[in-house]
């Protein structure tokens, strides 16, 4: 009641400024972001490049996707990513919020510490690899050291992707453990124990007690790390370079907008074709997560 | 062990047990869980900030270093800064960090100002369309920044911003993010108090100012943090928006020196560390906000 009284007061008192207070940021996101959001599914049916203006072509750019072996190669990639990186990013993190749970003397050391690549830029975390992974570098120093030999992880089309990914993974695992260290505070203890002494060893604790109770939180980071998955950019074009590895093999969807798209002689209208490609994909992919959430709860 | 545990708090007797390191609840940890504990995370540790420290020794090995050796030799025989000294002499790597202090102090305050304004109108005010603005942040959130790269790109040039640090900053000067982040903060403070503040006569500025925006300083910390990470760290656009060497951030700087100098591992070594030194300082100093920040991110993204 008291709470009402103040809202009319404070309507009376300020005709104009509620507008004013919002309009640096209204002005923003539409400017830069609702815009062009409008004007990529507009420009994606036109024939638009960076210094000509376009003319409307219809569905022009999306036959010519169909044909594109290199649109195939970028889809192919950035879905293999998805499918590489998700089960990782959603179960890795999980056990590791575990192992870092208990507040054990230097506790927070380790929590801090396996938070730095989430902090590092992914340039920074990208040209670490590049030379940790390098036909010379430390990992195949070590592997040559215990008699396996070396590995081209860079030079081979698949070993490349997988290395990216793992990097990937790399970075994200400290960002998703913090996520899951919040929802494992609120898992009740009493659940453990009664499961403990009911004989459930820690195995069986974590499948029946620690997984229902952060599922949410799951499926929460199984949509955000898809989507991120999906849209990967800089990882791969750091460690396969611009033009996308062997034969541009390891191009992912995101790179072929942004070799399509820029510079002074930039496919305009056919890069936009390509992001609206990526902006459904997302959104099945969340809508995926979701069903697969409800599905399995019924 | 549990009559032990009940009496826990006066001083027990010196006998010889096992230590009595607890969890967060008081119970004791076993002796062989602890240690197979402490096994574990450090072989994370290793995982985790290996790789940094290994880059670190890289750049500080000077020319005559084998630093392919098998196996590896993880200690630079003779520490040199020789390799600092070389970035700076490649590429003008400390003009590159200013652009990118510059470019991440910039988007600190935009984001700071615009999103505790707009979140307090969002949040305390009532006006017509108040909903519709909401909305324009709840979508604005949902689009895929890399969907819609090449669009923005195509906005800069048409404001003749493309080049510029300022094109670098303003696509995300003011995040949709931060704004509805501030907007729940607000939300969250009790009403009462700044309808005392009214009562006694405050307009509008000073319930803002001397009221509201106080009590949210620790949800402001969070989007100051992260919008300083963002900008310092932020690859795809800088890569897209600037094409001219001497307007570059650092991380384009490094892009360009791996791009040029591919075979020069210490080189590269030492710009990635001059690059990632300042955020694990930022990081080492802050680091609950960014923890926060995580959890606050990923519950409202």
């Amino acid at each position: 009641m008291a709470s009402s009284t103040a809202v009319s007061r404070v309507r009376r008192q300020l005709p104009a400024s509620p507008w004013l207070l919002a309009a640096p940021g209204l002005l923003v996101t539409g400017a830069f972001i609702l815009y062009p959001f409008v004007s990529t599914l507009v420009n994606a049916f036109t024939d638009r490049r960076t210094l000509i203006p376009g003319r409307f072509v219809g569905l022009a750019n999306f036959r010519e996707l169909l044909h594109d072996d290199m649109f195939w190669t970028g889809l192919r990639n950035s879905t293999l990513y998805v499918l590489g990186v998700v089960p990782a990013l959603v179960v890795l993190p999980l056990l590791l919020a575990l192992l870092v749970q208990k507040n054990i003397p230097g506790i927070t050391f380790f929590r801090s510490a396996f938070y730095t690549p989430v902090v590092a830029s992914i340039v920074v975390v990208g040209l670490i690899w590049v030379w940790l992974l390098d036909e010379r570098g430390l990992i195949n120093s070590l592997l040559e050291t215990i008699g396996v030999g070396r590995v081209g992880f860079l030079s081979d089309q698949w070993l490349l992707l997988i290395s990216a990914m793992a990097v990937t993974v790399w970075k994200g695992l400290g960002y998703y453990m913090i996520i899951y260290l919040a929802a494992l505070g609120n898992v009740p203890r009493e659940l453990h124990e009664a499961a403990a002494v009911d004989g459930a060893g820690a195995v069986r604790r974590f499948r029946t007690v620690t997984v229902p109770a952060v599922r949410s939180t799951m499926v929460l980071v199984g949509a955000l790390s898809s989507v991120a998955a999906f849209k990967v950019f800089s990882e791969v074009y750091l460690m396969a370079g611009p033009s996308g590895g062997p034969a541009g093999e390891d191009t992912t969807l995101v790179m072929l907008v942004q070799r399509t798209g820029t510079g002074l002689t930039g496919r305009v209208g056919y890069a936009s074709a390509l992001s609206v490609v990526v902006f459904v994909v997302t959104v099945v992919l969340m809508l995926l997560v979701l069903r697969a959430d409800r599905r399995e709860r019924t | 062990m549990s009559v032990i545990d009940k009496v826990r708090p006066a001083p027990a007797p010196a006998v010889a047990r096992e230590p009595r390191v607890t969890d967060e609840h008081g119970r004791p940890i076993r002796v062989g869980e602890l240690a197979l504990r402490y096994v574990l995370l450090l072989a994370v540790l290793a995982l985790t900030v290996g790789p940094f420290l290994w880059q670190l020794s890289t750049s500080l090995k000077g020319p005559t270093e084998d630093i392919f050796s098998s196996p590896p030799k993880f200690l630079p025989g003779r520490p040199t800064l020789h390799n600092y000294e070389r970035v700076a002499d490649t590429i003008p790597v400390w003009d590159y960090a200013l652009n990118s202090l510059k470019v991440a102090t910039a988007n600190v305050v935009t984001n700071c100002v615009g999103s505790a304004l707009a979140g307090y109108a969002l949040a305390r005010l009532r006006y017509r369309g108040r909903g519709v603005a909401t909305l324009v942040f709840v979508l604005a959130m949902l689009v895929p920044v890399e969907g819609i790269i090449i669009a923005q790109f195509t906005t800069m040039r048409e404001l003749g911003l493309n080049n510029t640090l300022i094109g670098v900053v303003l696509p995300g000067c003011i995040g949709a993010m931060n704004v509805l982040l501030m907007r729940n903060a607000f939300l969250n403070l009790p009403y009462e108090i700044e309808e005392a503040a009214y009562v006694d006569g405050a307009d509008v500025w000073q319930r803002f100012l001397r009221i509201a925006l106080p009590s949210v300083k620790g949800t402001l910390a969070v989007v100051a943090i992260f919008a300083f990470m963002g900008a310092w760290d932020d690859f795809l656009w800088p890569l897209i928006v600037l094409s001219d060497p001497s307007k570059f951030t650092l991380t384009i700087g490094l892009n360009y020196l791996h791009g040029t100098f591919a075979g020069d591992e210490r080189l590269v070594a030492a710009g990635t560390v001059i690059a990632v030194t300042p955020l694990i300082a930022l990081f080492a100093c802050l680091q609950r906000y960014f923890f926060r920040g995580a959890g606050e991110g990923a519950v409202k993204g």
